[in-house]
C-alpha cells in the first residue's frame, strides 16, 4: 500500500465522489417526482395516462441503465436531441428510478384500506383533501423502507456513469489503474468512497425498517 | 310533529345482479333514534352506507331534507358535512394524533377557526373521558377508546344526523359498554341517530323505533317494546330467538 | 423520414452478431443463477440460525456485497485478483464469480426475509397438532416459504441479466460491445447507426427480461 499515492490522488477521488453525489441526488429527486406522479395516476386509474405509465414502468424496469444511457447519450443526438453527459446521466437515472419509485409509492397506496378513504369522505372531504391529508401521508410513510432501498439502488447504479465519460469514481479508478498500475490503492480508494456514500443511507434504511416493522406511527 | 330529516324512498340496490335492498322506504325525524337490526347480509349496513352516498344505488332516492344523496354527485361533499358516520373498525387516521384526527375535517373542510374547534374537541373528549389522550396516536389506544374518538370526530362536525355502523362489533366485550354509554348519552341529548347493531339490549334501551330488516326489506317496525316483547312476524321471532340461550335440559326436551 | 440507422442491422450478419452478444450475457447470468440459488438458500437458512459468530461474519460479507455497486465488485475481482492471488481471471470468469457472489448474497437475504415472515403461530400450531420439527418444516414452513421465494428469485434472474450489461466495462465482448463495433465499422456509410443499433439493443434487453418479469408477477399474484 502506497500512502503517498493515496494522498496524492485523494482530491481526485473527492471530486469524483462529489460528481457522483451531485448527479445521484438530482437524478433521484427527479425519479421521486416521476414516481409520485405515476403512482397517483395509477391510483386514480386515469384513462390513457395509466396505460402510458404502465408501458413506461415495464420499459424502464426491464432494461439496464447502461443501455438506457447509451441510447440517450449516443443514440438520441442522431435524431437531434443532444445534451451534455451530465444531463444524460441525470435523465437516465430519473428514467430508471422513476419506475422503481412509482412501484414503492404504489405499494404504499395499496396498503391503505379503501374504508379510510370512505371515512374521510364521510367527514365531507373532497377527493383532493382526502389525497392530501389522509392517503398521501400514510402512503408515503408506508413506502419509506422501499423508498430508501431505491435510493441505495440508484446511487449504486450511478457507477455506470463512467461509460458515458463522466468523471465519476469508477472513471477515476479505471483511469488511475490504467495510468499508474496502482491497482490496490485505486481499488481501496474506490471501495472507501462508495462506502462513505452508501453506508449512511444503508444504515438509515435498516433503522427505519426496524422502526416501521415494530412500531408505526407516533412512536 | 317533528320535522323529517332523512327520507329513503323506494330504494333499490343491487350488487353483481343480486338485490341487496329491495324497494325500501324510511323516514327519520329530528331527534329520533332509529335502530336497525337483522341477520348478517340482510342489507342493513348497505342501507346505512347509502345514506352517506358510499354506495351506488339502482333506483329510488335518499334525501337529507331537500338534498338528494347520491354517490359521485357534486353536492355530496357539502351534504356529508351534515351527516356523521362511525364505522365498525373506527377508521381513525393512523398518522394523526387523536386531536388532529378530530380537527382535520372541521379546519380543512369547514374552514373553521382552529382555536375554537380545538376547544370544542377537548370539551367533547372530556365528556367521553379521553381528555388525557388528546396527544396520543390511535395505535396507543384500546378499541373502545378509538371508537369513542371516532364518535367525537364525527360530532365535531356538528352533524344533523349520526350514522353508526356496527360500532361495537369489533370490540372486546368489556369495551362495548363504554362506547354504548357514549351513544346513550347522545340519545339523551336528543341527537338524531341511525344505529345498526347486534346489541339487542342496547337497542331496547336506546331506540325510539326499531326496524327489523330481512332480505333487503323492512319486515317489521315499531317501538322497542313491540319488536322485542311482542314481535308479530315469525321471521322476527326466529331472529330474536338466536340471542336467547335455553338451559341444556330444556333444549333436550324441545 | 430521417435516417434512423436501422439499415445497418440488415447488413451481413450484424443482427446475428448482436444476438450472439446477448447470448453471452444470458449464459453468464444463467450460470451465476444456477450456482447462486442453492448457495443463497444455504446462507439464508444459516442467517436465521443460532450461531452468533457465524451470523456476524455472514452478515458482514453479505452487507458488503449488497452495498457495493456491482461494477465495483467486477473491478475488484478483475483488477484486484492479480495483486492478491497473482492470477488474472478472464473478464467472463470475473463476471461469473461476481454475479455468483452477488446473487448468493441477494438470494440469502430473500430466503431470510421469507423465513422470518412466516408467523410464529404457524410453528406453534403445527407443534400443537403434534408435528415434529422436521414435519413442521417439511409440510408447513417450506411450502409457504417456497411460494414466497419463487417469484422473488425469478426477479433476481432479470436483475442479473440487466446487470450483465456492465461486463462491457471489463472488456467482455457482449451485446453492447458488439453494438459499438457495428456502429464503429459503419461510421461513414451510416452515420446515424448509433440511434438504431442502441434502440435495438434496448429492445433486445427488454425482450429478454420482460417475459421473465411477467412470469414472476404472475406467480406472485397466484401465490400472493
Amino acid at each position: 500500500m502506497n500512502w503517498e499515492y493515496i494522498q496524492k490522488y485523494l482530491p481526485m477521488y473527492e471530486k469524483a465522489a462529489l460528481l457522483t453525489l451531485k448527479l445521484g441526488v438530482i437524478g433521484i429527486l427527479c425519479a421521486i417526482l416521476i414516481g409520485l406522479c405515476c403512482a397517483v395516476i395509477l391510483y386514480y386509474r386515469v384513462p390513457v395516462f395509466k396505460r402510458i405509465v404502465a408501458v413506461y414502468i415495464e420499459l424502464s424496469r426491464n432494461t439496464p441503465l447502461l443501455v438506457q444511457l447509451f441510447f440517450i447519450y449516443y443514440g438520441l443526438p442522431k435524431i437531434g436531441i443532444a445534451t451534455s453527459a451530465e444531463v444524460c446521466g441525470i435523465a437516465g437515472l430519473a428514467f430508471l428510478g422513476g419506475s422503481y419509485m412509482a412501484e414503492s409509492f404504489r405499494s404504499g397506496f395499496e396498503a391503505i384500506d379503501k374504508i379510510q378513504e370512505e371515512s374521510a369522505a364521510s367527514l365531507g372531504m373532497n377527493s383532493h383533501q382526502i389525497m392530501r391529508y389522509v392517503i398521501l401521508p400514510q402512503a408515503v410513510s408506508v413506502s419509506v423502507p422501499g423508498f430508501l432501498a431505491n435510493i441505495i439502488f440508484l446511487l449504486k447504479e450511478t457507477s455506470v456513469f463512467s461509460a458515458i465519460s463522466l468523471m465519476d469514481l469508477m472513471f477515476t479508478a479505471k483511469d488511475l489503474i490504467g495510468l499508474y498500475y496502482k491497482t490496490t490503492e485505486s481499488l481501496v480508494l474506490l471501495v472507501f468512497f462508495y462506502l462513505i456514500i452508501l453506508l449512511p443511507v444503508s444504515l438509515l434504511g435498516m433503522w427505519v425498517e426496524r422502526r416501521v416493522r415494530y412500531a408505526g406511527f407516533g412512536a | 310533529m317533528e320535522e323529517t330529516i332523512l327520507t329513503v324512498n323506494h330504494l333499490k340496490k343491487e350488487y353483481e345482479g343480486k338485490p341487496i335492498l329491495n324497494d325500501l322506504d324510511l323516514e327519520v325525524k329530528k331527534g329520533e333514534v332509529v335502530v336497525i337490526i337483522g341477520p348478517s347480509g340482510c342489507g342493513k349496513s348497505t342501507l346505512l352506507r347509502c345514506m352517506n352516498g358510499l354506495e351506488q344505488i339502482q333506483s329510488g332516492s335518499v334525501k337529507l331534507r331537500e338534498d338528494t344523496i347520491e354517490a359521485g354527485a357534486g353536492n355530496l361533499v357539502r351534504i356529508r358535512q351534515k351527516i356523521g358516520m362511525v364505522f365498525q373498525n373506527y377508521e381513525l387516521f393512523p398518522h394523526l394524533s387523536v386531536l388532529n384526527n378530530i380537527l382535520l375535517a372541521p379546519t380543512k373542510v369547514q374552514k373553521r377557526d382552529k382555536k375554537d374547534v380545538k376547544e370544542e374537541a377537548l370539551k367533547l373528549l372530556d365528556r367521553v373521558g379521553l381528555r388525557d389522550k388528546a396527544d396520543s396516536y390511535p395505535r396507543q389506544l384500546s378499541g373502545g377508546q378509538k371508537q369513542r374518538v371516532a364518535i367525537v370526530r364525527a360530532l365535531c362536525m356538528n352533524p344533523e344526523i349520526l350514522l353508526f355502523d356496527e360500532v361495537t362489533a369489533a370490540l372486546d366485550p368489556e369495551m362495548v359498554r363504554e362506547v354504548l354509554d357514549v351513544m346513550l348519552e347522545l340519545a339523551k341529548q336528543k341527537r338524531t341517530m341511525v344505529i345498526v347493531t347486534h346489541e339487542m339490549q342496547f337497542a331496547q334501551a336506546v331506540a325510539d323505533r326499531v326496524l327489523f330488516i330481512d332480505q333487503g326489506k323492512i319486515l317489521e317496525e315499531g317501538t322497542p317494546e313491540e319488536i322485542f316483547k311482542h314481535p308479530k312476524k315469525e321471521r322476527t321471532k326466529q331472529f330474536l330467538n338466536i340471542f336467547q340461550f335455553k338451559k341444556v335440559e330444556e333444549r333436550k326436551i324441545s | 423520414m430521417p435516417d434512423l440507422g436501422l439499415d445497418v442491422l440488415g447488413k451481413g450478419s450484424n443482427l446475428l452478431r448482436l444476438l450472439g452478444g446477448l447470448g453471452i450475457a444470458l449464459r453468464i447470468s444463467l450460470i451465476a443463477v444456477v450456482i447462486s440459488i442453492p448457495l443463497g438458500l444455504l446462507l439464508g437458512t444459516l442467517m436465521t440460525g443460532k450461531n452468533v459468530v457465524l451470523k456476524f461474519f455472514l452478515k458482514l460479507y453479505l452487507e458488503f456485497i449488497r452495498i457495493m455497486p456491482q461494477l465495483v465488485l467486477l473491478f475488484l475481482v478483475f483488477f484486484g485478483s492479480t495483486r492478491v492471488f497473482g492470477w488474472q481471471p478472464t473478464g467472463e470468469l470475473s463476471a461469473i464469480i461476481v454475479f455468483t457472489l452477488w446473487g448468493a448474497a441477494e438470494m440469502s437475504d430473500l430466503v431470510r426475509g421469507a423465513l422470518i415472515s412466516i408467523p410464529v403461530h404457524q410453528y406453534e400450531s403445527s407443534q400443537a397438532l403434534g408435528l415434529t420439527k422436521g414435519q413442521t418444516y417439511c409440510y408447513v414452513i417450506i411450502p409457504q416459504t417456497v411460494r414466497r421465494l419463487i417469484p422473488l428469485s425469478i426477479n433476481l434472474i432479470t436483475r442479473m441479466i440487466k446487470t450483465t450489461s456492465l461486463i462491457l466495462m471489463i472488456g467482455v465482448v457482449e451485446m453492447i460491445k458488439v453494438a459499438q463495433q457495428i456502429i464503429e465499422a459503419n461510421r461513414t456509410a451510416s452515420p446515424n447507426a448509433a440511434f438504431g443499433v442502441y434502440l435495438v439493443v434496448f429492445v433486445l434487453y427488454f425482450l429478454a427480461c420482460w417475459p421473465i418479469s411477467l412470469l414472476a408477477k404472475y406467480l406472485e399474484r397466484k401465490w400472493g
